[in-house]
């Protein structure tokens, strides 16, 4: 396991967080929902209408955020619930920010010393997809693509160096 | 055994899954409290007992930690145990909640089994 003074030192543009985040949302998603994310053939831009967002404070500065359409935050709701489709209702938003939550921990968690070095804020979830997001990161976005039931879902990383 | 539980977390979400977590391990609850935050939960145990906490560390008003640190001085509360259910999962965490009073601590994401694991023994006095 590296620190994250090594990971942070090695690359600039931070190519390096991606396995561990990859790593860390397939677990999530194994764990608590049953089903494994497979990559995504194409980082092709999507309408995804629900966005859940965790920020990250101490040795680590960032955002991590979880994007998907309402499909898939509803699938994902049913599958941690253990419920019908159609027996899901307001928990959605919950549901998104509970797995960004989850990601965002289990990917500070991989890295030495960041477990305890960095806090996360309660998650906040966006409905709806006329926004832009404006971060004040001050390093480009580490971002994966991935597919969740053959939906796609796109976690990315915004880094304050 | 039937036992009632009280599960804390600032999540509903997650509040059901550690309920249906409980079942799956095959824990009998006979009655399942539910509070938001630490401030809420000391308000159930003012009013009804319980055999189980189960607590996130990281929510609003008052944390976990607090939480826990607080039960002593709760008539309803002395004796129960407190397993931690948390996404904070460093060595640090895990000593700050065992040495406020937690008698376990289990990191999300989790499965059913890792419940059982950590809850069964808690239940049976040998943690």
């Amino acid at each position: 396991m590296k620190s994250v003074s090594e990971l942070l030192a090695a690359d600039g543009s931070h190519e390096n967080w991606i396995p561990l985040l990859d790593t860390a949302a397939k677990e999530v998603f194994e764990l608590m929902l049953g089903c494994q994310l497979t990559a995504a053939a194409t980082t092709e831009e999507i309408n995804m209408d629900v966005t859940a967002m965790v920020g990250l404070a101490g040795q680590l500065c960032g955002v991590l955020s979880v994007r998907c359409d309402q499909k898939a935050a509803t699938l994902m709701t049913s599958k941690m619930l253990g419920v019908a489709l159609d027996k899901v209702g307001r928990e959605v938003a919950d549901a998104l920010g509970e797995v960004c939550n989850m990601v965002a921990g289990n990917f500070k968690n991989k890295i030495a010393g960041l477990a305890e070095g960095c806090l996360l804020s309660p998650p906040t979830v966006i409905t709806g997809s006329d926004y832009n997001l404006h971060c004040m990161a001050d390093s480009p976005a580490i971002e994966i693509r991935m597919l969740f039931e053959s939906m796609p879902i796109a976690i990315s990383l915004q880094i304050h160096s | 055994m039937s036992i009632r539980a009280l599960i804390v977390d600032d999540s509903s979400v997650m509040r059901k899954i550690v309920e249906r977590s409980l079942r799956q391990a095959g824990i009998d609850l006979s009655e399942v409290f539910q509070a938001g935050n630490g401030a809420e939960a000391l308000g159930v145990l003012k009013e009804s007992t319980v055999d189980l906490i189960l607590c996130d560390i990281n929510m609003p008003v008052m944390d976990g930690l607090e939480f826990v640190k607080q039960l002593p001085a709760v008539e309803n509360a002395k004796g129960v145990p407190v397993v931690m259910i948390t996404t904070e999962g460093s060595e640090a965490h895990v000593v700050q909640a065992l040495s406020a009073g937690a008698r376990g601590y289990i990191r999300k994401p989790f499965t059913p089994e890792q419940v059982k694991e950590h809850v069964l023994p808690v239940l049976a006095g040998k943690s």
